[in-house]
């Protein structure tokens, strides 16, 4: 299995070089987003409005993060992914118009996404869920945080990262799915696993 | 210090140790579990976990940037007196720690979505009460994680299917959750009372460290026979394969109608925090491991 280093802006020709089950490392800047902050994205793409943040090339990452406000400056004390499939409504429709290369987060998404990723060129990786220490380590600085209403864990935090990682790629732009084939075979032996356990 | 502001103090405590430290089980259990992974990619997700976990631990940081809804087991000993300021104090400790620990402001009104900003709300922290014996309170404090508390579920079973009907719904709620609830996972089972009652004990077997089994033979067989099923799954660490989807099965039960079989799940990530002290009369602590 590769490893590939990546530094945002991110081209779709690298971009499209990994394949599931690869590790991937990412410079530069990134941006949480969750369900809210997706919705409230589409919404202002959808109707003109201005989005504080240009997504295109960008990395998202689905993470609501524990930040401290130390001397007027902002600092991540914890900030691992979140479940992705929350994101599942938005996610296809954020890459086909926002652009970002490459999505970040932990469980894995859906055949939409999946779809999105092929046609428009994007990965997604899984960080290690619930390592929030291991992830706050490669952030650099926080660059900004846009649409704080939405609350401490919905908000656009906008990070700078050095080789965030290492993350699994889980859906490459090739149309495949890591979780799925995972979940697929674990479906296949749950027959067997149940005679095991002797239940008809 | 008035016994009200020790049991404010103490709560602050055990919410920072409870999401600073993991409790002994769970870190055996991982770390065996990273010795026996056959996975590739299962064993890195492990070690990020135990690095993650050395980590937080050296930083006094929390493990996981999730640091839950805020649950309190409260056992008041019968020679302890009054405790009606106790939810008080439990509240205040809940704001403190916020702040302190710090804690993710998390708790949202559950239609509006407005975040309190101090992990307090309606009915939040949630305290469970129990009655007991001398002169101290025991309070656990759980602060639960929404990626796995979003799988839990309840079935009620046919009875005359009894053990069967309830592996195969574990097994197949297993399945179902697959790399969401961030395993290795805790499964917590409660069987019978009522609907209400079944989920309760789901979510209070998940207190009984992972390596002490029930005290009844057939229902302690029933969690092991569970767990190493749950592992035939090759869900794996994080769902990205291998061998190790759970690190422990507990089960509690009660009895119940004879025309049901409710059964409850609770899930549990590998983050799996909880802290426990005893708060006597006399202002004494003793801070359980």
């Amino acid at each position: 299995m590769a490893t590939f280093k990546f530094r945002t802006p991110v081209s779709e020709i690298d971009v499209r070089k990994p394949n599931i089950g690869d590790t991937v490392y990412v410079s530069g800047t990134m941006v949480t987003a969750r369900d809210q902050a997706h919705r409230r994205a589409l919404e202002h793409a959808e109707t003109g409005k201005p989005i504080p943040v240009d997504f295109e090339g960008g990395v998202i990452f689905h993470c609501g993060p524990i930040a401290l406000k130390e001397k007027e400056q902002w600092r991540i004390v914890a900030a691992g992914p979140t479940t992705s499939t929350r994101m599942e409504a938005y996610e296809a429709e954020f890459i086909e118009k926002l652009k970002p290369r490459i999505i970040v987060g932990k469980a894995g998404m859906g055949a939409r996404t999946a779809e999105a990723a092929r046609k428009f060129g994007a990965i997604y990786c899984d960080f290690t869920g619930g390592a929030a220490v291991l992830a706050s380590q490669k952030i650099r600085a926080v660059r900004g945080v846009e649409w704080h209403d939405l609350g401490m864990p919905e908000a656009l935090w906008i990070l700078e990262v050095e080789e965030f990682g290492p993350m699994t790629v889980t859906i490459d732009s090739h149309g495949k799915n890591l979780h799925d084939i995972v979940q697929g075979s674990a479906q296949e032996k749950r027959a067997e696993i149940l005679k095991t356990l002797g239940v008809a | 210090m008035g016994i009200e502001k020790t049991v404010e103090k103490t709560a602050v405590e055990i919410l920072r140790r409870a999401v600073i430290y993991l409790p002994r089980d769970v870190k055996e259990a991982l770390n065996s579990a990273y010795e026996n992974e056959t996975s590739e990619v299962g064993r890195t997700q492990l070690r990020a976990i135990l690095d993650n976990i050395r980590l937080g631990e050296s930083g006094k940081t929390p493990i996981c940037q999730d640091t839950g809804i805020i649950l309190f087991f409260v056992t008041v000993g019968r020679d302890f007196g009054d405790f009606s300021f106790v939810p008080e104090a439990l509240r205040a400790a809940v704001r403190t720690a916020t702040v302190d620990v710090p804690l993710r402001p998390n708790a949202v009104h559950p239609l509006t979505r407005k975040n309190s900003g101090d992990n307090t709300g309606m009915n939040m922290p949630y305290i469970n009460w129990d009655i007991g014996e001398g002169d101290y309170i025991e309070v656990t404090a759980m602060p639960k994680g929404a990626g796995s508390e979003n799988m839990s579920s309840f079935a009620m079973l046919t009875p005359v299917e009894g053990e069967s009907a309830l592996k195969r719904f574990v097994i197949d709620q297993v399945i179902k959750a697959g790399a969401q609830p961030c395993p290795p996972t805790i499964i917590g089972v409660g069987v019978g009372g009522s609907a209400d009652i079944a989920l309760k004990l789901a979510k209070e077997a998940l207190l009984r460290p992972i390596d002490v089994r029930h005290p009844e033979p057939q229902i302690a067989n029933l969690e092991k026979v569970i767990l190493d099923a749950i592992n035939m799954t090759g869900i794996g660490p994080m769902g990205l394969g291998g061998k190790f989807t759970s690190l422990g099965v507990n089960i509690e039960y009660a009895h119940c109608h004879t025309a049901s079989l409710p059964v409850g799940l609770n899930m549990q990530c590998w983050a799996a925090r909880r802290a426990t002290a005893r708060i006597h009369r006399d202002g004494t602590v003793e801070m359980a491991s």
